[in-house]
């Protein structure tokens, strides 16, 4: 924080919001937070790990989504574009049912599947919350890779060509860096999104904080307090995340002309 | 594939689709009318606060800029779902509250009336972000050229200013409208019976989950499709008459 | 034009206004066979909605049936959206801490649910190591976390109709219910084919509650006179049984 920071107003501002987060902690009701202090970080590490492992995979998915699109013959891109339009089109909550309820209605149907290896994976709920945010992220990303793509400067990859370097090799060590790097900012948002989108996981019995927030209301019939909380828990967590990508950007060398 | 579409042999999907009963088409689609409803109604809010938000933000005070900036940040940084949870409990105390004070009787705000304003609350503040993005990429040598040949500040805004912030704007606020159709989903967490909620109604029902949750799939495609091909044409019109973008863009 | 603008928001604002008599009967907006669930046109059928009507009529009320979300559904009641509950809602010692409630208008047990020949018990050694279902902010969500410690998890639905469904995709070991619900399901195609009745667990009024009653915001004693008024001559005049009879085989009054 600058000294330009600290105008009059702003410092006056910022009383004011010390005032008001005082005034919060001594007259609301807080009398339930001990009983549930002991289940709080387990069900933060929840939201955080599903976050993290949804982007990672679905990123690992939405590059060749994206490259597909850009580069792609028209067999792979057509699908990998009906697939985008599929993701980006339905809400999430309806694509979350859909595999958890769906799927699950599929089950009596087949009796195998109770005796095979991927009943102790099937049976649980948060390989379908991770499989739907995955796909969901793929689908988003998968359109912000193909614009990444498509925007790097195409003479690099001819003058690759010209020296006579394969063409994985170019992906790889200059289309796809530089690809991410004008990405960044881009995926950094889609982040604090995929953060924003997995309070859903809740309505498939997955405890993320969210759940547990909603079950301090329903023991305790409280609904602010628990509310709030969660909505400062996903603040914080956002304002991690952006700091976390503006490290990653500062990470790269970019030279602007 | 039908086969595992039908829920046993009861009835086939087409039957529980069917419009009369004992289909549920009808059903649907009324939550699909409910849904483009609210959508409307909290897009056309948003955008109403965004124009104000975008102003404030870029011509207002100090003071007003830090607190639409709180505004924002705080609104795109808590999960939409906590967000309605909050609004739809505190919009209804804060009115009942305030009529209570004033005298009045506690009024029962509509669940498409509270749907609307929370949602539009949500929308406003990314709208304001659109708009002010948008309302910055005006060159500004034409609004320094328009000011210089003695235009005076409304006609400045309606023949320079408006044209160019709309064709930037409409990409954005075209995902904007995408996002506040899905987002009338999560109006289903608090019962409102807009398509997401009416199909889980069905789904609960008649047991039949995978062919209703892939109706209203497909009914939320043709929502999203459509909408693409209207915001296409109103670029197209916003864009009439400038240069082509340069290099294709992203 | 402004008035007119004025006067469309004001009407789509105050939707209902407050000085229209209608009083506002929350339901759960989750079905919940037989007493309350959608049929094809969307509109309310079962058990609960006739008694509704029949109790409104005793009363010479005029009432709303609104669905509510079940979860939230007493912060509605609390904060005037709706004017009383009728949702199959269990009268506890915890819910009459914040809202009131009439005399009780039915009780039935509370009965377990798991797959055929699972050969289980109803209580604690039964239960553990077993993942349970139930639904979210109920009455048997209190009870399995209270009496069922060992349990592997207790996993919560929002609506009754989820937990049976991952009973019978076998998701969950045991679902935990109302007992009519329960033979709701266990009578529909697929629960015939998945699942069994394993009985009822040993009461706790405590937390299983007095049975079932309307639930009214706390001071309103004049509604709630209205509404044992409206319930007892329901019963008494025998307009309780002819309402139960296209239900159920015998009397849900219960004890």
């Amino acid at each position: 924080m600058t000294k330009a920071f600290w105008k009059p107003h702003r410092i006056v501002m910022l009383a004011l919001a010390a005032a008001i987060v005082l005034w919060c902690a001594f007259n609301m009701n807080w009398t339930w937070l001990p009983d549930y202090l002991d289940k709080i970080p387990l069900a933060i590490w929840r939201t955080i790990w599903l976050t993290a492992a949804s982007m990672t995979l679905g990123m690992m998915l939405a590059i060749p989504l994206g490259l597909a699109q850009a580069a792609g013959p028209w067999y792979l891109s057509t699908p990998a574009r009906v697939y985008c339009s599929i993701i980006r089109g339905t809400p999430l909550l309806l694509q979350l049912w859909l595999l958890y309820y769906g799927l699950g209605s599929l089950f009596p149907q087949f009796p195998w599947i109770r005796e095979s290896w991927m009943w102790p994976i099937l049976r649980q709920a948060w390989p379908y919350a991770l499989l739907a945010l995955t796909l969901s992220v793929a689908g988003y990303e998968g359109e912000v890779m193909r614009g990444a793509l498509k925007g790097v400067p195409g003479g690099q990859l001819e003058a690759a060509r010209a020296m006579g370097m394969p063409r994985t090799k170019s992906f790889f060590r200059i289309w796809l860096p530089q690809a991410l790097h004008r990405a960044l900012p881009t995926i950094g948002g889609e982040t604090v999104l995929q953060m924003k989108s997995t309070p859903l996981v809740a309505t498939i019995t997955v405890v993320d904080i969210y759940s547990l927030s909603k079950r301090v209301t329903q023991d305790t019939f409280i609904v602010y307090e628990p509310l709030l909380l969660l909505a400062v828990v996903y603040m914080i967590m956002a304002g991690m995340i952006v700091l976390l990508f503006k490290w990653l950007e500062s990470r790269v060398p970019s030279r602007t002309a | 594939m039908l086969g595992l579409i039908a829920p046993t042999a009861a009835a086939s999907a087409f039957d529980l689709l069917a419009w009369s009963p004992p289909g549920w088409g009808a059903t649907l689609v009324a939550g699909l009318w409910n849904t483009i409803l609210i959508a409307f109604g909290a897009y056309g809010l948003g955008l109403f606060i965004g124009v104000l938000g975008a102003f404030g933000k870029l011509y207002g005070g100090p003071i007003t800029r830090d607190l639409l900036g709180v505004y924002t940040t705080l609104v795109r940084a808590v999960p939409e779902l906590v967000l309605i949870l909050i609004l739809y409990f505190a919009v209804t105390d804060a009115v009942n509250q305030f009529l209570v004070f004033n005298g009045y009787e506690r009024i029962q705000l509509s669940g498409v009336a509270a749907g609307i304003a929370v949602l539009g609350i949500v929308q406003g503040a990314y709208s304001t972000e659109v708009l002010r993005g948008a309302i910055q990429s005006v060159p500004a040598g034409q609004i320094e050229a328009a000011r210089a040949m003695g235009m005076p500040p409304m006609l400045l805004a309606r023949r320079v200013t408006l044209p160019l912030m709309t064709a930037a704007a409409v990409p954005g606020l075209a995902n904007l409208w995408l996002t506040c159709t899905k987002d009338t989903a999560l109006l289903a967490v608090v019962g409102f019976i807009e398509l997401t909620k009416a199909t889980s109604l069905a789904a609960g029902t008649t047991k039949a989950f995978l062919t209703f949750y892939l109706a209203a799939g497909v009914l939320y495609l043709i929502l999203s499709l459509l909408s693409g091909v209207v915001f296409g044409r109103i670029e197209r019109w916003a864009r009439k008459g400038q240069r082509p973008m340069a290099g294709g863009g992203m | 034009m402004k008035k007119t603008l004025l006067t469309l928001a004001a009407t789509l604002a105050f939707g209902t206004a407050a000085f229209a008599e209608p009083l506002k009967i929350g339901i759960a907006a989750e079905p919940y066979p037989p007493f309350a669930s959608p049929d094809a046109s969307g509109a309310w059928v079962g058990w609960e909605v006739d008694f509704i009507n029949a109790v409104c009529a005793a009363g010479q009320m005029e009432c709303v049936v609104t669905p509510v979300a079940w979860e939230g559904i007493i912060p509605s009641l609390t904060g005037g959206q709706i004017d009383a509950i009728m949702a199959s809602m269990s009268i506890t010692e915890e819910r009459m801490q914040t809202i009131d409630f009439s005399d009780k208008y039915y009780n039935t047990p509370s009965v377990l649910l798991t797959a055929k020949g699972s050969g289980l018990t109803p209580d604690a050694s039964g239960m553990s190591g077993k993942i349970i279902g139930v639904q979210v902010s109920t009455i048997h969500e209190a009870y399995a976390q209270a009496h069922f410690p060992d349990a592997a998890e207790i996993k919560t639905y929002q609506t009754t109709d989820e937990a049976f469904q991952d009973l019978s995709a076998g998701r969950v070991d045991v679902a935990f219910a109302d007992s009519i619900a329960n033979d709701a399901f266990l009578a529909s195609e697929v629960g015939m084919a998945c699942c069994e009745a394993i009985g009822a667990v040993a009461d706790d009024p405590a937390i299983l509650g007095l049975g079932i009653g309307v639930g009214l915001r706390k001071g309103e004693d004049a509604l709630k006179a209205q509404f044992n008024a409206a319930i007892a001559k329901v019963i008494a005049d025998g307009t309780y049984d002819t309402i139960s009879k296209p239900y159920f085989p015998s009397s849900i009054y219960g004890g």
